[in-house]
């Protein structure tokens, strides 16, 4: 049986914020919905139970999307969420930022900035050779990669330079610091994966172990 | 976007006048222990101002006992600090003084400028 709950958003920028008591909690900011349910899917029609949400208001869409929506808002981004609750749902019910109060965990999926073709030093945090003592040109090698004759050849899997970033990757247990509801703003403590304006999916943490030892920080 | 950013920072503090490097401040800061708090003064030369938004800072350098030189960075928009007094001004020509780490004694004196109340 799976509650899933999930928010699509957009990344604000990062920015710091006082306590009261005059703590500074590094946040990112991410503009948090709203999001509306474009679709439900059931285990009668679609052989499980979903919701497809949809994010960010667009002019232009393909002919099929225009079809799926139908006369729901124009939006940018579909993203299916499991969920075993279908019936709490409807079509075009709206998601936003108040699904979220503050002290939760948040996993935060996102595409990560790419960072081209880039060398062992930067992609694996070599080490690199000696910058002195006539070494003038293995100063962000990767040193040996294998052996002679035998075996003969490069063992696979083994870390070289190539291409970095532009992959999802996904934050675990982030904690919500500020909900701003009326803005659909929701300020997570730390950073997220992407650049300015990427696009989030922010989802209730469901690795439970961490959710209960987490003590909310105190305001 | 950047104004949703900017949305998001607290209001200057009205009791921080505004500082320049070479002034003579006394900043009061809370001290917070365990549940007691307390305002500790500290008074020394504006050395630097950072203006970055909501990191902006200001770093005072005083001579504590047996000169050593203490220096103390304070965020501007810290609730943590209580009030900023302005002592005196100083002719500098300089925007970091960064050079009055390698003085002591009377090299270190800055030449007093005055200024019409801002």
């Amino acid at each position: 049986m799976s509650t899933k709950q999930a928010i699509l958003g957009k990344k604000v920028g990062m920015t710091r914020i006082f306590t009261d008591n005059g703590e500074v909690i590094p946040v990112t900011v991410i503009q948090a919905g709203p999001c509306y349910v474009t679709q439900i899917k059931t285990v009668a029609t679609d052989g499980y139970n979903a919701i497809q949400i949809g994010f960010g208001i667009t002019k232009r869409l393909s002919k099929g999307e225009a079809g799926h929506l139908g006369t729901l808002p124009k939006v940018r981004n579909l993203k299916e969420v499991r969920t075993d609750d279908i019936d709490k749902y409807t079509l075009g019910q709206v998601i936003d930022a108040s699904l979220f109060t503050v002290g939760d965990l948040v996993d935060i999926t996102g595409t990560s900035k790419g960072k081209g073709f880039a060398g062992g030093v930067k992609r694996y945090h070599f080490r690199g050779g000696p910058k002195t003592h006539g070494a003038s040109d293995r100063t962000r090698a990767p040193g040996a990669i294998g052996s002679g004759t035998t075996p003969g050849r490069i063992v696979k899997g083994l870390r070289m330079a190539g291409h970095m970033g532009n992959v999802q990757r996904t934050v675990l247990n982030q904690e919500i610091v500020k909900v701003d509801i009326e803005r659909n703003l929701v300020l997570v403590k730390g950073a997220v994966p992407g650049a300015t304006n990427g696009l989030l999916v922010m989802r209730k943490a469901h690795k439970t172990g961490a959710a209960k030892r987490h003590k909310p920080l105190q305001d | 976007m950047t104004d949703i950013i900017q949305s998001l920072a607290p209001q200057a503090n009205p009791n921080i006048p505004a500082l320049r490097s070479g002034d003579t401040v006394r900043v009061h800061s809370r001290i917070v222990e365990g549940d007691r708090e307390r305002i500790q003064v500290f008074q020394g030369t504006v050395i630097r101002n950072v203006n970055r938004g909501v990191s902006s800072s200001f770093t005072v350098r005083r001579i504590a006992s047996n000169g050593i030189g203490v220096e103390r960075t304070f965020l501007l928009l810290s609730p943590r600090i209580e009030k900023v007094e302005v002592l005196r001004h100083s002719k500098v020509r300089r925007a970091r003084l960064y050079f009055l780490r390698n003085t002591r004694g009377k090299a270190s004196r800055l030449k007093e400028a005055r200024r019409e109340a801002e």
